[in-house]
């Protein structure tokens, strides 16, 4: 093609269907009219829980509705016993106005939700302190695998795992690999099965995010025990499965675990049980208390990195979110001594079984060739821990912490 | 991800498959459906490890987009016609995301394949994502577009209004009855695999030819999650039909999926896409064409046929039928046309159609200007006060439709009306599958067999029954659907925002009151009922009153 055929070509060709931008001036502050101001360009339908609203409230609050507010037509689908939505009564916690009536809306009644007073209940008064939603989540637990897959990396370029001594290599293919197998009961059968049960879009989006966690460190520590068989001959990836299912160190933990999932329709009580009780009696005694205590004298530097994540996922979030649910349920204006009665029920309940398992768990302080501190006194540390956040939460601490 | 490939690292994590020994969990939600033969499907692979920081990376540039479109001035370029139909769609659907997400945990017990669980609590991530998102998206129209009404509000006009409702089916009908109905084939199967094409995909695309590439720039960002949900859908069907007895159950819960979809997806997407753009270039796809390629060929002929061969019953006539809806009865049209005579309801603006938009229907849609030409005349002559009430109160050959009682869409195809008497009320339906959906499928027997577990369909679930009676200018203030200036409606019929164009509760107030044709219909004494049936079913198209008898 000659140098004119090609111009002609492209003179010729023809124009292309595509939508044409046009100058609308359709952008903020373009006009003054009603709402038009700056004052108007916020969420104008709830109240912050302090002076200004946040990103976190914005995005969570009231996204999902309660008939005690503006739902004008109610909840339109139903479970077969007649259950619809979010029912109060999936925990024995109260918080303040349950017990109010919903609005009665039928033949021009009308909405029903103008004159109501907002927060309805108190429920409806919780914040996540660690204001989860996704950009934060994604993020942080971004974060986490990046470093804890650096961390695993340097340590094999660094042929680290050659340092550790035999006894180790077997504590971790069988304790450290048991541990996975909780976290993963715990993020699955626990906190993401309660996602549904819980009352607001806030305790469901805190669930979710603990959740994950737990699913993230589980899956963490499969992997690195992948890593493990791959970097060390003598190193059984297996053996974790075994110990789990059979060891007697584990059953104690494992019957507790399983308890936690078993819990007779009541979300609270689970999410109590297991960040109150569970997680400082027989979670931070095994990960902080015997592993990162163990690890270093076993010349291993590698595994309370993992492990630490894990930690901070329970001691630095999830906990926070555990107090600012349960800590103002104890303080109540209407039921605060009622939910203090459930909640010591509840300790008198989990505490016994919690020390029993960790009683059963003794054996595995011996297992090392360098020893960890005395079982008895990360015991000690672990009751003394569990007391402060039953403290916090306005609790007695049970008696049965004495056994 | 590390060096371990995503096949090893997904065969490493299987090994955290739990069998309880001590305590079985909680059965909270159950099903009809039984798993005895089923054989375990494996959903998408996808370990935690490479999931965040993959969703790290799709949030980066969600918002690194967000930041452009603001110092680019993109809502310079926006079109007002399409944005005001956010402030509806953006206020529905961070609800049935997260309703997603709390719909997950039902199926951990229901189905027994742990590892079908991981990738239900992925997917159970992914929706608070989607939620969070969102309702974040939403906030950024609210703090740049020229008029916030309506985005400021938002959540609680879409719990007050009559489409919110309508809505909602799309989160309630993911949270309750039937753990696998809701959870599975309502959610996964027919929602996410099917309708998310439309919502997610053709509607974005729309709203990039409108000067909007926000929505696009988050919902594709969406809609890269959807393949890990379909996934799971997949596999849990394929378990589900390994068991014959489901095979009844299944046939059911498609057909009322399919439908309720198809009633409520169509209607507001639909509208969106044909009623919501200034794009009128004529070789760009109209929403009956987007439909015939999402819907039609990519879900029906290449998703659902192919399963024919496991034994599931397709619903060849439903989808037939909806096809019939869309492109020979106008049901589309008669819904954006309907959002239109009730915009006093509403808490958007709704521009009228322009002679271009005319000539675009006509190409896209032959015949359309007689049904449909005069009515948009009428409502561009009516639309800013001038001493007339709003359109619904004008004589411009509409009448006021009945509310169907299950998809909760008016009775918009007149000709398909049908009402049934229900525990000593008389229902109107829109049609003959919603009538069966609410008297034979949501029942504790189906066919003869037990269904303990399927859920019902309660509420008041016509909203204008519940303002019966009422002045107009106090059931938008009930509604909170007003102005910083407390009377300036938060709806309006066009796009001026002068002041002196704009309705005010003081012209409500003069307004007839609201009445309720469910009520009236159930105050007729059975002939009056048969009279207003057949006369109903005359009507139309366009809510034009049946022609006088010969």
């Amino acid at each position: 093609m000659t140098t004119e055929q090609t111009a002609q070509a492209t003179t010729s060709r023809p124009e292309r269907s595509v939508p044409k931008p046009q100058f609308t001036d359709a952008e903020a502050g373009a006009q003054e009219f009603p709402d038009s101001s700056a004052s108007a360009r916020r969420y104008n339908y709830y109240k912050p829980a302090k002076r200004k609203q946040t990103h976190y409230e914005d995005v969570t609050v009231d996204v999902q509705p309660d008939p005690r507010h503006y739902l004008s037509q109610g909840w339109i689908y139903g479970f077969a016993n007649g259950e619809a939505g979010y029912p109060l009564n999936w925990t024995k916690l109260k918080a303040w106005g349950v017990d109010e009536p919903e609005p009665v809306r039928g033949i021009g009644s009308g909405g029903g939700g103008k004159d109501l007073v907002w927060p309805a209940h108190g429920w409806h008064e919780f914040r996540d302190p660690n204001e989860e939603w996704e950009m934060t989540f994604y993020r942080y637990n971004a974060n986490v695998v990046r470093q804890t897959t650096q961390n695993i990396e340097n340590a094999r370029q660094a042929k680290s795992f050659e340092q550790w001594t035999p006894n180790w290599v077997h504590f971790v293919e069988r304790n450290v690999g048991a541990w996975m197998h909780i976290e993963h009961i715990l993020g699955l059968y626990v906190f993401a099965a309660i996602n549904r049960s819980c009352p607001t879009n806030m305790h469901n989006t805190a669930m979710v995010v603990n959740s994950m966690h737990k699913i993230r460190f589980a899956q963490d520590l499969a992997l690195y025990n992948l890593t493990l068989s791959e970097e060390i001959e003598s190193f059984d990836g297996s053996a974790h499965v075994d110990a789990w299912n059979n060891d007697p160190e584990w059953q104690g933990v494992r019957k507790v675990v399983e308890a936690l999932t078993a819990v007779d329709n009541d979300w609270g009580e689970m999410a109590f049980a297991t960040n109150v009780v569970f997680e400082p009696l027989l979670g931070e005694l095994f990960r902080s208390n015997l592993v990162m205590q163990a690890a270093a004298g076993n010349g291993d530097f590698v595994t309370p990195t993992v492990i630490g994540a894990g930690e901070f996922d329970y001691s630095q979030r999830d906990l926070r979110w555990t107090h600012a649910c349960f800590g103002p349920l104890t303080e109540d204006r209407e039921f605060a001594e009622y939910n203090k009665e459930i909640m010591q029920g509840w300790l008198a309940k989990w505490v016994p079984m919690c020390i029993e398992a960790a009683r059963t768990m003794q054996p595995l302080w011996s297992q090392a060739d360098n020893k960890p501190p005395r079982f008895e006194d990360s015991l000690d540390r672990a009751k003394s821990r569990f007391a402060g956040i039953v403290a916090e939460l306005g609790l007695e601490t049970p008696k049965e912490l004495s056994l | 991800m590390s060096r371990q490939s995503l096949a090893k690292a997904h065969q490493k994590i299987q090994e955290l498959s739990w069998e309880p020994q001590y305590h079985e969990p909680y059965m909270k939600y159950g099903t009809d459906y039984t798993f005895r033969k089923a054989s375990k499907k494996d959903p998408l692979k996808q370990v935690l490890r490479s999931y965040f920081p993959m969703q790290e990376e799709k949030d980066h540039r969600v918002y690194g987009a967000s930041d452009g479109a603001i110092r680019g001035n993109m809502f310079r370029q926006v079109q007002e016609r399409w944005l005001e139909w956010q402030k509806l769609f953006l206020s529905i659907i961070p609800l049935p995301e997260v309703s997603a997400a709390r719909s997950m945990p039902m199926l951990f017990n229901v189905v027994p394949n742990p590892e079908l669980h991981n990738g239900q609590a992925i997917q159970m991530i992914d929706e608070v994502r989607h939620s969070t998102i969102q309702q974040n998206l939403k906030r950024l129209y609210m703090n740049n577009y020229i008029d916030p009404a309506g985005f400021n509000n938002s959540l609680r006009n879409f719990h007050s209004d009559y489409c919110g409702t309508i809505g909602r089916q799309f989160a309630e009908g993911f949270i309750t009855g039937d753990a696998i109905t809701a959870a599975s084939i309502y959610l996964t199967i027919v929602a996410e695999t099917a309708f998310t094409n439309t919502l997610f995909v053709a509607m974005p695309a729309e709203a990039a030819a409108n000067g909007d590439y926000l929505l696009p720039t988050v919902f594709h960002s969406v809609q890269s999650d959807e393949s890990r949900h379909i996934s799971n859908g997949y596999a849990t069907l394929l378990m589900a039909l390994s068991d014959e007895d489901n095979r009844q159950l299944l046939e059911r819960d498609l057909r009322y999926a399919w439908w309720n979809n198809h009633r409520v997806v169509d209607a507001a997407i639909g509208t969106f896409i044909e009623y919501g753009t200034k794009d009128r270039r004529k070789d760009r796809e109209s929403y009956a064409e987007m439909w015939r390629r999402w819907i039609y060929d990519d879900y029906y002929r290449s998703y659902l046929i192919p399963l024919e061969k496991y034994g599931l019953v397709i619903p060849h006539d439903l989808i037939e039928e909806s096809w019939k809806q869309i492109w020979e009865k106008g049901y589309v049209h008669e819904v954006a046309q309907f959002f239109a005579t009730g915009w006093l309801a509403n808490y958007w603006r709704i521009d009228a159609m322009t002679d271009e938009d005319f000539e675009w229907f006509e190409y896209k849609y032959p015949g359309w200007y007689d049904k449909y030409g005069a009515w948009w005349e009428n409502y561009s002559r009516l639309a800013t006060p001038n001493g007339h009430n709003p359109i619904v109160f004008e004589d411009v050959d509409y009448v006021y439709p009945s509310r169907c009682w299950t998809c909760m869409v008016p009775c918009l195809v007149r000709e398909d009306m049908v009402m049934a008497e229900v525990d000593g009320v008389h229902r109107t339906y829109c049609h003959e599958v919603c009538r069966w959906t609410d008297v034979e499928a949501f029942r504790p027997t189906y066919q003869g067999r037990e269904t303990p577990n399927m859920g019902r369909l309660v509420g008041k679930r016509e909203w204008e029954t519940i303002y019966h009676g009422w002045n107009w200018a106090d059931v938008v203030e009930d509604m909170g659907f007003v102005r910083d200036d407390g009377k300036t409606m938060t709806a309006q019929p066009h796009l001026d925002l002068n002041p002196k164009k704009m309705w005010t509760l003081d012209h409500m107030r003069r307004c007839p009151p609201l009445q309720s044709p469910n009520v009236i219909v159930n105050e007729m004494d059975d002939a009056g009922r048969a009279a207003y049936l057949a006369d109903y079913n005359r009507q139309g198209p366009a809510g034009r009153p049946a022609p006088a008898s010969a």
